[in-house]
């Protein structure tokens, strides 16, 4: 357990009434022991595996491939065949299988939301209730622009691009690989996907979904492994690679790419401003930067990781805020009553630490609620450092964890500033209840994504992505689109 | 430093930053909340003792014109023991009827613990004169209420006379004498959450024991949102001033369930503090019946037909 710093507290713990474990049942998912490779709509054997484990008791869950270069070869070959027909076919045949996946999760979303907060910790309330729906949405949704592609780019003639190598992250698995192949699938281009490497699981169990909808084998090839395998596709012959993750990487991948004439969209890292003014309505408003920063444990790019607090309100915020993260409930991911899940990973779990150590050691203040921490896996108590300086690294530097670094601020200009003030730009949120600010601070916010009075609100209509080191290129919405289409007047690749 | 001018019973306008503002509530956040918190899975024990408490916490109402001696006597039987056949289940808190009413009450429940609640005020819609109204309550009190529920003059709030509102519960609480004091809003009238904010802080300003939804006599009374809001603003009262608020939510409540999901509002916005028929009611009439059967469920492992539970 972590160290707690014993406040005057005043949260409702539970006395008299404890609420008995709620525990979803596993019964629903079927694994096997061992994983291969989903390449060319049948299992390949790798030649090495790794354990995957769940993060909420380091329980071993199966065996899944590691793909080589030449496994990685085999599968962007998979889909090059692929691609011939599958960008030939009517887009209305296409928006079929699109249709059909769409609703075979919807059928299946119990299946895959156990599965999901098996093998990422997430509570399950979460990937019942936002992950599953959410997927399933944008496959509806990009299945319906499949043959409308004419009248979302009128004059500009779009056509698919060819094979998309994708590499996605581990705090939404399912989430993220419905927006790297909803929209590529719809575009007419063939797939080459590689899961993140603690969370393969629902990825692998989506290639029996593939399979269900009968969608042609090879437009979507799945490659398990680590970050080597993801270089090894970023080196590969695609035409596009769609990232989500972080900074680091992005940056990498960026300069491998860079001449090769490959496509590229990153959706990278995010330090978001959530800035309170002292009009907002202060009970939303708190329960909005909770769900901001503790949602998903704080995985999250887009994660309110910032607190501004209008000097005006600080102390009543403050004391509604720790109050409020008395009533967290943390613990087993598969409990239906269960607010923060486990940490993705020990590798997470340790640069959680890392960072929060030099919070205090900066001299910022910690608050950590009392809160019993299962013993076995991995787990963060929710965190919040006030009295916290714009130098410090907790304001700098992504967390990607339950962390909440609270800064405090005068006037709307200066808040401006300091949101701005990140070498970041994904999202950021604004609390008040006047509208003509809420436009004006839309306006000067550099962020991709501005909420006003809520926060990690998603939807498949609406364009996602970054500023700055936050990435380019748009997922979600028609803008989603375009970075899997090539138009007239441009070179087309792959065809 | 300067003075804050002083408003009735410790409310100040803020000079410091510091609580209660009157502040504002977000419809879309606050549904949200509601929605969510709704969604708690209570099972085995923690059901077991919810139901029971919301057992504890019901005041089992009758407000029709037709209600009788008999009708009450029925209903006074009902309340001291919900279950005949399983001496465990509690004794409702009150039973609420009309003032006319009362003594039938008074004379069935004696020595029970039960208590008599009764509207007054001009009930329901607290649209006639002052001092009938205060007659009104001076009456109930005479026959031997325990609890007067009144409604607020909800003209005279959404013509924005809250003097005049402020007023008239300070009377309607000096009225009470020892008796408790139950504020009804009138929820659904006065159609928006920042009017349930700001008619709660203002009850709770003025004296009021508990702070109550509805009457009961219109449609879309006590919604979970609705508690929320109020629930919040006695949370705001209680930090400001220490003083501790009551809360009744009342009509529309039928359900087992949806009793639970109104009192895991209240454990994890107030905390463990207010689960007690002292600081929280459900004012309710055919609830009852559904948690007996719910209990017995849990008892026995098998729901029986309602024709085992009575009508009253």
């Amino acid at each position: 357990m972590t160290e707690v710093e014993k406040h005057r507290d005043r949260s409702p713990v539970p006395a008299g009434w404890t609420y008995a474990p709620a525990p979803e049942s596993t019964d629903i998912v079927n694994l096997r022991d061992r994983y291969g490779l989903f390449i060319g709509g049948e299992w390949v054997p790798a030649k090495e595996h790794f354990t995957t484990v769940s993060p909420r008791d380091e329980a071993p869950l199966a065996e899944v491939g590691q793909a080589t270069a030449s496994d990685v070869e085999q599968a962007v070959a998979a889909a090059r065949e692929a691609f011939r027909s599958w960008s030939r076919i009517s887009p209305s045949e296409r928006a079929k299988y699109l249709f059909r996946i769409a609703r075979i999760l919807a059928e299946r979303a119990r299946e895959f939301a156990v599965l999901e907060s098996l093998n990422g910790g997430k509570p399950i309330k979460e990937s019942r209730d936002v992950d599953l729906p959410l997927a399933s949405a944008h496959f509806f949704y990009y299945a319906g622009w499949a043959d409308k592609l004419e009248y979302a780019f009128p004059n500009r003639k779009p056509k698919p691009i060819g094979v998309a190598g994708q590499i996605i992250p581990w705090n939404f698995p399912l989430l993220m690989l419905a927006w790297k192949i909803a929209p590529a699938l719809a575009g007419g281009n063939t797939v080459v996907l590689k899961p993140a490497e603690t969370t393969p699981l629902t990825a692998l169990l989506f290639a029996d979904v593939l399979r269900q909808a009968e969608l042609p084998p090879g437009v979507v090839n799945i490659v398990t492994g680590d970050g080597t395998t993801g270089a090894a596709l970023v080196d590969s012959d695609v035409d596009k690679i769609a990232f989500t993750g972080s900074t680091e990487v992005g940056k990498a991948i960026q300069r491998r790419v860079a001449g090769t004439g490959k496509k590229l969209t990153l959706e990278l890292g995010g330090k978001a401003a959530n800035i309170l003014f002292d009009d907002a309505a202060l009970d939303q408003a708190v329960e909005g930067i909770i769900n901001g920063i503790y949602f998903n444990q704080g995985h999250v790019c887009c994660a309110g990781s910032r607190l501004f607090v209008q000097e005006s309100i600080y102390e009543p915020a403050i004391e509604k805020l720790k109050r409020r993260m008395g009533t967290l409930r943390v613990g087993d991911p598969l409990d239906k009553n269960t607010d923060v899940g486990a940490i993705n990973s020990r590798e997470q779990l340790n640069r959680i630490e890392e960072l929060v150590q030099a919070g205090k050691d900066e001299g910022a203040d910690i608050y950590q609620p009392p809160c019993r921490l299962p013993e076995k896996g991995y787990w963060f108590a929710p965190t919040v450092f006030t009295n916290v300086a714009q130098s410090y690294r907790i304001a700098q530097e992504e967390i990607f964890g339950p962390v909440l670094s609270v800064l405090t601020f005068r006037t709307p200009e200066e808040a401006v500033e300091k949101a701005n003030n990140t070498p970041y730009g994904l999202s950021a949120g604004v609390w008040t209840e006047k509208g003509s600010r809420i436009l004006w601070m839309a306006q000067q916010l550099r962020a991709g994504v501005v909420w006003a009075n809520t926060f990690n609100r998603f939807d498949p209509t609406s364009p996602f992505g970054g500023y700055k080191e936050s990435g380019f290129g748009r997922e979600g919405g028609m803008h989603g689109l375009e970075p899997y289409l090539a138009f007239d007047g441009s070179e087309t690749f792959g065809g | 430093m300067a003075k804050a001018p002083a408003l009735p019973r410790g409310f100040q306008l803020p000079l410091e930053q510091r609580l209660p503002r009157i502040g504002s509530i977000d419809q879309v956040a606050v549904e949200q909340r509601a929605a969510e918190l709704a969604k708690r899975s209570i099972k085995k024990d923690a059901k077991v003792w919810a139901l029971e408490l919301a057992i504890r916490c019901c005041d089992l109402t009758t407000l029709e014109g037709q209600d009788t001696p008999g009708k009450v006597a029925a209903l006074c039987s009902k309340a001291i023991r919900p279950d005949p056949g399983d001496p465990n289940v509690p004794s409702v808190a009150a039973v609420c009827v009309y003032p006319n009413l009362i003594g039938a009450a008074k004379e069935r429940l004696a020595g029970s613990g039960v208590k008599v609640a009764s509207v007054a005020t001009y009930f329901p819609s607290g649209q006639a004169p002052l001092d009938v109204k205060l007659r009104d309550v001076e009456d109930a009190v005479a026959m031997g209420a325990d609890e007067i529920d009144m409604v607020i003059d909800r003209g005279a709030f959404l013509s924005g006379r809250y003097a005049k509102v402020f007023d008239e519960i300070v009377q309607v609480k000096e009225a009470c004498g020892a008796a408790h004091l139950k504020v009804i809003l009138e929820v659904s009238e006065l159609g928006t959450y920042d009017n349930v904010r700001r008619a709660s802080l203002l009850a709770m300003a003025a004296g009021g024991d508990f702070i109550k939804t509805s009457t009961g006599k219109l449609p879309g009374a006590a919604t979970l949102p609705v508690q929320l809001v109020m629930l919040e603003a006695i949370r705001d009262v209680h930090e400001e001033t220490g003083r501790k608020v009551g809360m009744k939510p009342a009509g529309g409540i039928r359900t087992s369930k949806n009793a639970i999901q109104y009192l895991v509002q209240v454990h994890e916005t107030l905390g463990p503090d207010w689960l007690t028929p002292d600081l929280y009611r459900i004012g309710a009439s055919s609830l009852v019946n559904d948690i007996l059967m719910q209990l017995r469920t849990q008892r026995t492992g098998a729901y029986q037909s309602k024709d085992y539970f009575t009508n009253d």
